[in-house]
């Protein structure tokens, strides 16, 4: 059956919406491949704007795996603005994708991959416009499997309701193994509809398939248990791990919109997972242990996407990149090699203790400086103990004062407001630091102007971490805590007009807070939000705090909890959460453990340079760390002009 | 512009500028004019999107640009007259400078297999004189009218022709702005049947059923705009089309730039622009 293009009908509409070019797709490196001679067909999507969908590595690499697979295509769709969306359903247009503008619910699987909860609104609106319907139990096996994915998805409860399968970890392998799933089943004449495939998913204990589990709650609103309700469907779905990062060198080929994106760079992983354990954070727990793209494998894929896209700027992406065991090669090595291209070098996150002297050198090399941002994210010594960011003020002194000897003049620091146990006073020491790091950079600049801008985010306890069990802190009291600061710099003579702040209001992180922690009764708040207009809620001027309590209350009716239960309640050692059953590997007691540690201030060193302290990760996933130094050297390689 | 939810930022004034160190940048050898497409579905292309997808096609295929100096050198490149962003053109203009010698027709091929389909480099020519923006002295357009009888199309062109001024207003960034279309057109009427689906419907994507058409008729004029201040562009001669003659197409006219360059009154022809660097081209040679 070939399916027909929308795009003729949707060609229509382009003169009269914004930015029509990110609609048509076509970009650089994009692939589209024969409909019929394909048996499994995936629509993958990025559930933002186009501008921040396509950048997106794990969309990129989703795509160039399956679509490197014979028999199997993979096309991108990102949500449409709402001047698209009107037009879309004034004309009937389904949700299509870009490459071919196919309609979505032509495909065998819908994958959405969630950085952020923040995107749910986007997927009811593309599941509504691809006449897919919202409701998992409705679907036919006309429908396509609706995926979820990406960060957001260790805690899928929310969206329980909408989509009919999630898959936790790294997406590479379990994409082809879904793949063959789907093929065998389609080979056999779909025996079972649709029911049949999503059993056979489940029963490989990767694949969560919200529909085979009941939960039950008890009379005070926590949940009691969550049971399976099919034979052979796993008490706990596992995460994915991809061990060698050298056999999936992907993006090979990044995409090259025509369109301006968030990031337009040429971005390579230089490794994936960190044990660095600050407390706060859910991509560092999750993604444990940690695995090193090698230093020639890293060259490799500089070189062959600097050719395939003409980027100008090369990013060296992970978690914390300045750890890398061989990253002053590494930087040396590309700073060698792109001396005479004009190609720039960043380094997107960088510890304070980590950075040296010879990084800060090598990055500023080419005369290109992209600015140097650290982030201590506790302003006093004592609430980094408790978030366990081994930082000392001493450290990030230290490096400023490289920074600025090394001919940078502006410093961006990033903090979070809201930690557990923290007080006004915690607070205003971020201020007293950025004062510090004015004072310093005067003394080695020799000059008065030199900047530092502090950029403040809401701390949002987040599922599989040791602060999932954390009260959050209340939108009101932040607000009144960057008051606080916000005042004491201003009103610092000396030192004030320096210092650039920037912050988040607190009203967005407690919706994000309620669909991080939330269960399968967040879902009727979700669609209350949807059909009452609520889309793009990572957006500023879209997202609506009192659409969201409304709909909250109007969701919740009769469940005996709302949006403070969910959020800023402290969770205690025997409640049942709701991503219980999904498997990060993390050990629940450890985090328990490591959640005491915080409240008493003590600190959890790195597993990659001391004993390992049972996180749980490696014994139940079955996986290492593997990390270098490998010893070999990047290779300057001469460019040849044909 | 758009922002993250919820963040507020309390910015700095920028930094007294540095030069930097080392050696300036190599000078300008060769400039080079191109003529450049834009299209099919990639019309959609804005030009500030052309732009970017244009100097990475230069870093792809290795081009020795000449650069700026300064801490973010750029490549020399000036743009003319850009087509606006829906429309289609044959016929767009920029010109690069070279930090070493090339052959323009080698570099055009390597630039136009770097480029996605549709933003095709179809000439190039050495530099060889100036004034090459006031040259550009009027566009010949061709304006697809799907759901419009040519006849329909032909009488409201007379009667468009035969009125004294068409007063237009468009909407600025710097509020409504009214220009009179009649007095930059040099010719309106029906087009010869061979320019039928020129830049609009070539398949330029992969989707296979872009230039699949439906029976209706389809009126298709051709327009010729001179260059003026204000500038008169196809939609405002669509609009004075509208308001002298009632011709009100049910869908949006697809536009495509068939030539821009020196205008021949007599004729009302649009000519050649580059056909002087052309002439010094072989007198070189």
């Amino acid at each position: 059956m070939t399916v027909e293009s929308v795009f003729p009908r949707l060609e229509a509409l382009l003169p009269h919406v914004q930015k029509p070019i990110q609609y048509v797709g076509g970009e650089l490196n994009s692939t589209v491949k024969d409909w019929d001679s394909c048996d499994v067909r995936w629509a993958l999507m990025y559930p933002d704007a186009y501008e921040v969908g396509l950048p997106n590595q794990g969309t990129m690499i989703l795509y160039e795996v399956l679509n490197e697979r014979e028999g199997v295509l993979a096309e991108r769709s990102y949500s449409v603005w709402p001047d698209l969306e009107a037009l879309m359903r004034e004309h009937g247009v389904p949700q299509f994708t870009v490459d071919a503008h196919r309609p979505i619910k032509a495909f065998d699987v819908f994958g959405l991959s969630f950085s952020t909860e923040l995107g749910y609104t986007n997927m009811l609106t593309a599941l509504d416009l691809a006449g897919i319907p919202l409701n998992a139990a409705d679907r036919t096996v006309d429908d396509p499997v609706v995926l979820a994915g990406g960060h957001a998805a260790f805690n899928p409860e929310p969206i329980a309701d909408f989509i009919d399968a999630a898959v936790i970890g790294d997406g590479e392998q379990a994409v082809l193994d879904i793949t063959d799933i789907v093929r065998a089943w389609k080979a056999e004449g779909r025996p079972g509809g649709r029911d049949e495939l999503l059993l056979r998913l489940a029963r490989t204990g990767g694949v969560y398939i919200p529909r085979f589990y009941d939960v039950e709650y008890l009379a005070d609103g926590r949940i009691g248990r969550v049971v399976p309700n099919r034979p052979g469907v796993p008490w706990r779905v596992s995460k994915h791990t991809v061990m060698d990062l050298d056999e999936w060198p992907y993006p090979k080929q990044p995409l090259v919109p025509l369109a301006e994106t968030v990031h337009e760079r040429m971005s390579v992983e230089i490794f994936r997972g960190c044990t660095r354990g600050c407390r706060f954070c859910q991509a560092g727990m999750i993604t444990r242990p940690v695995r090193e793209r090698s230093i020639t494998g890293i060259g490799e894929m500089v070189e062959k996407g600097l050719k395939a896209t003409g980027f100008e700027e090369v990013g060296l992406l992970s978690l914390s990149s300045a750890d890398h065991s061989e990253i002053a090669d590494i930087t040396k090595g590309l700073a060698d090699r792109y001396a005479e291209d004009k190609v720039g070098l960043s380094l997107p996150s960088t510890r304070v203790d980590a950075f040296n002297i010879d990084l800060a050198n090598e990055l500023s090399r080419n005369g290109r400086r992209s600015g140097l941002t650290f982030a201590p994210e506790g302003g006093s010594e004592r609430i980094r103990k408790v978030i366990n960011k081994m930082v000392s003020e001493e450290d990030l002194i230290n490096t400023v004062a490289a920074a600025y000897g090394n001919g940078w003049r502006q410093v961006k620091l990033y903090f979070m407001c809201g930690l557990p146990t923290e007080t006004d006073e915690d607070v205003l020491q971020i201020g007293t630091m950025a004062k510090n790091v004015i004072a310093k950079g005067r003394e080695v600049t020799g000059t008065n102007d030199v900047r530092c801008t502090v950029s403040i985010g809401g701390f949002v306890p987040k599922p599989h971490t040791p602060f999932q069990w954390a009260p959050q802190l209340s939108a009101e009291a932040t607000d009144e805590r960057l008051t606080k600061l916000r005042d004491s710099i201003r009103g610092d003579r000396k030192f004030g007009k320096n210092i650039g702040f920037r912050y988040h209001d607190g009203k967005p992180g407690i919706i994000e807070g309620l669909l991080s922690r939330g269960d399968r009764r967040i879902g009727a708040v979700i669609r209350a939000v949807y059909e009452d207009g609520g889309r793009f809620d990572g957006w500023r001027e879209h997202f609506s705090y009192d659409r969201w309590i409304a709909s909250a209350e109007q969701g919740l009716a009769g469940t005996g909890v709302d949006v403070d239960w969910y959020t800023t309640r402290e969770r205690s050692y025997e409640e049942v959460l709701p991503w219980d059953h999904l498997d990060s590997g993390l050990d629940k007691d450890w985090l328990w453990e490591d959640w005491q540690d915080a409240l008493e201030e003590v600190e959890v060193e790195d597993c990659r340079w001391t004993p390992c302290f049972d996180c749980g990760v490696c014994p139940q996933m079955d996986t290492h760390i593997q990390v270098g130094p490998t010893g070999k050297k990047l290779l300057p390689l001469t460019v040849v002009n044909s | 512009m758009r922002g993250r939810t919820g963040t507020t930022d309390e910015g700095l004034s920028p930094l007294a500028r540095r030069t930097p160190d080392g050696p300036p940048p190599a000078p300008t050898v060769q400039r080079i004019r191109l003529r450049y497409t834009k299209r099919g579905r990639l019309r959609f292309t804005s030009h500030r999107d052309f732009q970017r997808a244009f100097e990475r096609a230069l870093r792809r295929s290795a081009v020795p640009m000449a650069y700026s100096a300064g801490f973010t050198p750029h490549p020399k490149v000036s743009y003319a007259n850009a087509a606006p962003t829906g429309t289609a053109s044959e016929a767009e203009y920029l010109e690069i400078g070279l930090a070493e010698r090339r052959d323009p027709e080698a570099l055009r091929r390597q630039l136009d297999e770097s480029l996605p389909p549709g933003l095709d480099v179809t000439e190039a020519v050495e530099v060889a004189t100036s004034n090459f923006v006031e040259r550009l002295e009027a566009s010949e357009w061709l304006l697809r009218l799907p759901g419009v009888a040519p006849a329909e199309a032909e009488k409201a062109a007379a009667v468009f022709l035969a009125a004294e001024a068409v007063e237009v207003q468009r909407m600025t960034k710097n509020g409504l702005r009214t220009s009179d279309a009649r007095a930059a057109v040099a010719a309106i009427g029906l087009a010869p049947a061979d320019t039928a689906l020129v830049g609009i419907g070539d398949n330029t994507g992969t989707d296979g059923a872009d230039d699949v058409r439906t029976g209706a008729p389809c009126a298709i004029l051709r327009l010729v705009v001179r260059h003026a201040t204000p500038a008169v562009r196809p939609d405002d001669v669509l609009s004075g089309l509208r308001s002298t003659a009632d011709l009100a197409p049910p869908v949006p006219a697809e536009v495509t730039r068939l030539a821009q360059g020196p205008l021949d009154e007599q004729t009302g022809t649009v000519t050649d622009p580059l056909a002087l660097d052309r002439a010094a081209a072989e007198v070189g040679r």
